[in-house]
């Protein structure tokens, strides 16, 4: 076919190269049919596409493909990262809670411990004025007892006194024995 | 049409579909196969643009990327989940080869929006090579990874039985029609948008209907910016689809 355009170009005496240019070198119909100009278009697609086809799988696509890979390898780490570092938020706030309870708990065993002593303080201090009080009103007890034995031995002696000294005013015999022993027969009813 | 619309000067005659053809670069010689031409220009230009955005984009292989370096991950994302959803895990080590098709076919529509430049994904000899590659390709590898399995997809297990051979004679036939349809979609939209765009562009050179002609360039224009993208969307994710049928035929 080439052979043959070449000697139809010859034959046009370089005016019109082809069968389907008219001789103004405007197309004749549609160019697209021309099958002159095919083998050409048809060889330099072949040579396009596979200088394409060897570029894009060579260099073009790996390259996107690696840059693509490596955006989603970022990704995926960073969100690995940021689950981590959520998890150890989540175990410092437990440790957190963790460590106010325990506080808590110290503070309430604290207290438990301080009322304890107090209570233990409070009750060797109640005992010790209980005792001291009963003391004291042991022996209160007893001075009262005292002075009422004091008292009863001045009454007898008073009664004693008094009667002899009646009987001995009313003119009766001045027997001191036997007043004193009638007195205290009479004190003791 | 155009025949109307010359201006008194000759030079400025318009054709829109002059736009097409190819030329030697260098010289006014005939176009052998290994000419180099405009269809050879832009598309170098589109694997130059591939190559930019990727070797551009990925030189600082940021975690957190430039502007430039996002459009790469963008396309390489789309493309990457597109093969994966469609297709199946196992899809997925045909990613490049979606990948080049889909890149190729983007730079070429969106680099042939540039005025006076060439596009080559108007070309049928262009996209039916891209067409027929997909199909052949997908049919190998539905022969090779199912053997004969594969012509199960031509036959519905879930059909009546005396439906079957009637749906299996549709079947073949579309699909067999896939890569046609599958080239002529992509080379159809592209030549449409752009010979329309130079209709247009004839128009604007009588000043009375300039304004409408320019306006109509601008929203055809925008238009185009669309089919450009969605036409690579849509011829990728068809060769999922078909890669999908090879892989699993069992539907």
């Amino acid at each position: 076919m080439a052979t043959e355009t070449l000697a139809e170009g010859v034959a046009h005496g370089g005016a019109a190269v082809s069968s389907c240019l008219g001789l103004n070198g405007s197309a004749i119909g549609m160019p697209q049919l021309c099958t002159d100009w095919m083998p050409n278009q048809i060889f330099w697609l072949l040579v396009a596409l596979i200088a394409i086809y060897f570029f894009l799988s060579r260099i073009g696509l790996p390259r996107i493909g690696a840059v693509l890979a490596e955006r989603q390898g970022t990704i995926s780490n960073d969100i690995a990262a940021a689950e981590e570092m959520k998890l150890q938020a989540v175990a410092a706030e437990r440790a957190y809670t963790d460590a106010l309870a325990q506080a808590r708990t110290d503070a309430n065993k604290i207290v438990a411990e301080a009322k304890a002593e107090i209570q233990k303080d409070l009750d060797v201090a109640l005992a010790r004025a209980d005792a001291e009080i009963s003391a004291k009103s042991a022996e209160s007890e007893g001075r009262i007892a005292e002075i009422r034995a004091g008292a009863m031995a001045a009454v007898s002696e008073v009664a004693k006194d008094t009667a002899q000294e009646l009987v001995a005013a009313l003119g009766g015999s001045r027997d001191a024995r036997a007043v004193s022993a009638a007195v205290s027969a009479r004190l003791k009813g | 049409m155009e025949e109307d619309i010359h201006t008194k000067d000759g030079d400025l005659v318009f054709h829109p579909m002059d736009q097409f053809i190819v030329k030697p670069l260098f010289g006014d010689g005939p176009v052998m196969w290994y000419t180099p031409t405009n269809a050879t220009l832009w598309m170098l230009l589109a694997v130059l643009c591939v190559v930019a955005l990727f070797v551009l984009g990925t030189r600082g292989r940021a975690v957190i990327p430039t502007r430039l370096q996002s459009v790469a991950e963008v396309f390489y994302g789309f493309i990457y989940k597109m093969v994966e959803d469609v297709t199946g895990h196992d899809g997925v080590k045909y990613f490049p080869w979606v990948m080049t098709l889909f890149l190729f076919i983007f730079f070429s529509n969106m680099l042939a929006l540039i005025p006076m430049s060439f596009s080559p994904t108007s070309q049928i000899a262009v996209t039916a090579v891209l067409g027929f590659g997909v199909f052949f390709a997908v049919t190998i590898i539905g022969f090779v990874k199912n053997g004969a399995h594969f012509l199960g997809l031509f036959w519905m297990k879930d059909a009546p039985l005396f439906l079957r051979p009637i749906i299996a004679v549709i079947e073949v036939i579309s699909y067999f029609v896939r890569p046609v349809s599958h080239s002529i979609r992509l080379a159809g939209n592209i030549t449409a948008g752009h010979a329309v765009i130079k209709v247009f562009a004839a128009f604007a050179g009588i000043a009375l209907i300039a304004p409408a002609s320019i306006l109509a360039i601008t929203a055809i224009y925008a238009l185009e910016v669309l089919v450009a993208v969605i036409q690579a969307y849509v011829f990728t994710i068809l060769t999922c689809v078909y890669l999908k049928d090879a892989l699993h035929p069992g539907h």
